[in-house]
């Protein structure tokens, strides 16, 4: 080992401890439930079994899977889109002013989750901000149910994790050397040819940074599901929930979690190569 | 015959900077013109409105006798190198020189033809599949070049096309382009501050100050016959000497040293020599100025008078040869 490599392993000696003891010990030993079998009157009976996995299989499960991922997928890309026009809108401010656009972008982050979602509720509900408006605007028919549908769910989620795609977002597209848009142009391009030949592709990695975080907090969230979605709309991260705190089944709730922890790695490793693949050509943007 | 290029009267501000004040110039067909001016002067601004990515507030660019002042970049036939290059890194070398041909929807044949030939002549070819950051910086450049050459605009600008190259690939590059000018028959108007780039490639030169042009001639006219003392400093090494409340200027070549027969002479003392390969370079005291007066003699000569530090010299030249100035 040379003397830098020891002295980086020194340096991230405290932070690896610190992973390893809170964080990759409980997860292993919670996870490892999964293998187990449940005892009659809810413990865990320590006979070595796959069945809880089989039961991932199972159509009522697997379709929650589903709808969670339909969900989660629907979340991201409208957070991706509305996201990314807002990084660009930044990204083209004059320099100084976006420090304090970014501010506002992120302010709700800084809000307690639970009071950001009830908020929702507040503007939600059958006799809610919403419902009030239109009143006053004269509608007279029944108030709309916005609240406790899956439109409300997604919503939630959108608005509580947009602030992650506009930052990855906002990222690339500030580094982007303009002249390479004005290059575009000189060559013959529109606007929007130009947009999609030059200013798309180089900055998708930050898309992907930012898509892949939306998912995948969508996809295990379950205090969204659970407040704006009413109990009506079963998430994985409510399934999970429910396995342990209700039902009892840790063993399920183990292989469930591990099922959803799997789809994270696999998203997070992919998006990690399209990062990696994307930061040569970053770096060469930025120093145009 | 109107010229390619008619840039007339136009001026410039950014906020209260005038960027470019009141130029106007004509430009003709196959010419290859340097626009030369100390930092600041406007030459960015001057090609980034015949480009098309600023307006003129004041003024009007005809372009073949029609105003494009107004027409978007896009649907100009004009080109513009970037001094930073502004290569896509996210494409090879091919694909970034395809990309103006593709905007013009040609058959996919004829790009590939047209794409082989430019970086035949750029000598590309063996990169052709490499990203921009995989090249070297005189290699990036010339991908710079072939990507706006292959569209054989009536127009190719060049904003310090050669500013990120060391002496030597300079040299080696300004002979490239005037040959590659030459093969594809493009007008060009280069943009740089080094005078002595602009007198080796330009037909006319003009020189910017503050946003004002001071002088368009040919290298030689403004060489020789600078239009005023800002102009004879800015290009070449000039000295000057301060007599009856005029300015006398003389170029270092033009003083002979012992001479046999001269208009004028003066007596001096060589106070530093600097050797520079073809010639010598001597520093003499004189009491004509404040500034020791620089002359320039050739090897040969600087052998035959055995000349070192300290020596008393005599130096001459005719009056032919003196600018005077009265500013
Ligand atoms: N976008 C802009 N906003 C404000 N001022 C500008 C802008 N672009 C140029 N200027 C100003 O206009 C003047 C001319 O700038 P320009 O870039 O044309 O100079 P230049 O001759 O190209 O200089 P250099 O040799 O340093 O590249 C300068 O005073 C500059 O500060
Ligand atoms: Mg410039």
């Amino acid at each position: 080992m040379t003397p830098s490599n020891a002295r980086s392993t020194l340096l991230m000696a405290p932070a690896l401890a610190w992973l390893t003891a809170l964080m990759v010990v409980p997860c292993g030993l919670i996870l490892a439930l999964g293998f187990f079998r449940r005892g009659t009157y809810g413990g865990i009976e320590y006979t070595f079994t796959l069945e809880n996995f089989g039961l991932l299989l199972d159509p009522l499960y697997a379709g929650i899977f589903l709808t969670s991922a339909r969900i989660a997928g629907t979340a991201t890309l409208i957070a991706v889109v509305i996201g990314y026009a807002a990084a660009y809108a930044i990204a083209a401010a004059p320099r100084h002013r976006q420090p304090i656009l970014l501010f506002f972008a992120v302010l709700p982050f800084w809000s307690n989750y639970l009071i950001r979602t009830y908020a929702w509720i507040v503007l939600l509900n059958r006799e809610g901000l919403i419902t009030h408006g239109l009143r006053m605007l004269g509608y007279e028919g029944e108030p709309p149910s916005m609240l406790y549908t899956e439109g409300a769910v997604i919503t939630g989620l959108v608005y509580n994790y947009l602030p992650f795609v506009i930052l990855a977002c906002y990222a690339p597209l500030s580094r982007l050397n303009p002249e390479l848009a004005e290059a575009s142009r000189d060559l013959g391009a529109s606007a929007f040819t130009t947009f999609r030949r030059v200013i798309l592709p180089m900055t998708v990695p930050g898309i992907a940074a930012g898509a892949v975080f939306v998912f995948v907090l969508s996809i295990g969230n379950f205090i969204t599901p659970a407040l704006l979605g009413g109990g009506r709309f079963q998430m994985i991260g409510n399934l999970v929930y429910a396995q342990f705190l209700t039902a009892n089944d840790w063993p399920f709730g183990a292989a469930l979690s591990m099922a959803l922890i799997a789809i994270m790695m696999g998203l997070l490793t992919l998006q990690t190569f399209a990062a990696e693949k994307g930061a040569g050509e970053a770096r060469e943007a930025a120093d145009g | 015959m109107t010229p390619l290029l008619s840039i007339d009267n136009v001026t410039k501000r950014f906020g209260r900077v005038i960027a470019v004040d009141g130029v106007s110039l004509d430009i003709a067909e196959n010419e290859f013109f340097a626009l030369l001016g100390a930092s600041g002067s406007g030459k960015t601004t001057l090609l980034r409105m015949l480009a098309g990515f600023e307006t003129p507030e004041e003024g009007a660019i005809l372009l073949d006798g029609a105003d494009i002042s107004h027409m978007p970049p896009n649907r100009r036939p004009v080109n513009l190198m970037f001094q930073s290059y502004a290569l896509f890194p996210h494409m090879t070398v091919e694909a970034n020189i395809a990309y103006g041909l593709e905007m013009e929807h040609l058959p996919k044949a004829e790009i590939t033809t047209r794409v082989g030939e430019i970086m035949e002549i750029t000598e590309l070819s063996p990169m052709a599949r490499r990203k921009p950051d995989q090249l070297s910086g005189g290699q990036r450049q010339r991908v710079a070049l072939a990507r706006a050459l292959v569209k054989r605009p009536r127009l190719l600008l060049l904003d310090e096309p050669l500013g990120a190259l060391d002496k030597k690939l300079r040299a080696a590059m300004q002979l490239e382009l005037k040959r590659l000018q030459h093969e594809v028959g493009v007008t060009f108007i280069v943009v740089t501050h080094d005078q002595e780039e602009a007198l080796v490639m330009a037909d006319r030169v003009a020189i910017l100050k503050d946003g004002r042009l001071l002088q368009v001639g040919t290298p030689h006219e403004v060489y020789e016959h600078p239009a005023n003392r800002y102009a004879a400093d800015f290009i070449g090494v000039m000295n000057f000497i301060e007599e009856d409340g005029k300015t006398i200027a003389i170029r270092p070549e033009r003083i002979r040293i012992f001479p046999d027969t001269a208009d004028r002479t003066a007596k001096g003392k060589i106070v530093a020599r600097a050797y520079h390969g073809l010639d010598l370079q001597l520093h003499v005291e004189t009491d004509l100025s404040q500034r020791p007066l620089l002359v320039r003699v050739t090897a040969d000569a600087a052998d035959r008078h055995a000349l070192a530090e300290g020596d008393a010299v005599t130096l001459g030249w005719n009056h032919t040869d003196t600018r005077q100035f009265n500013d």
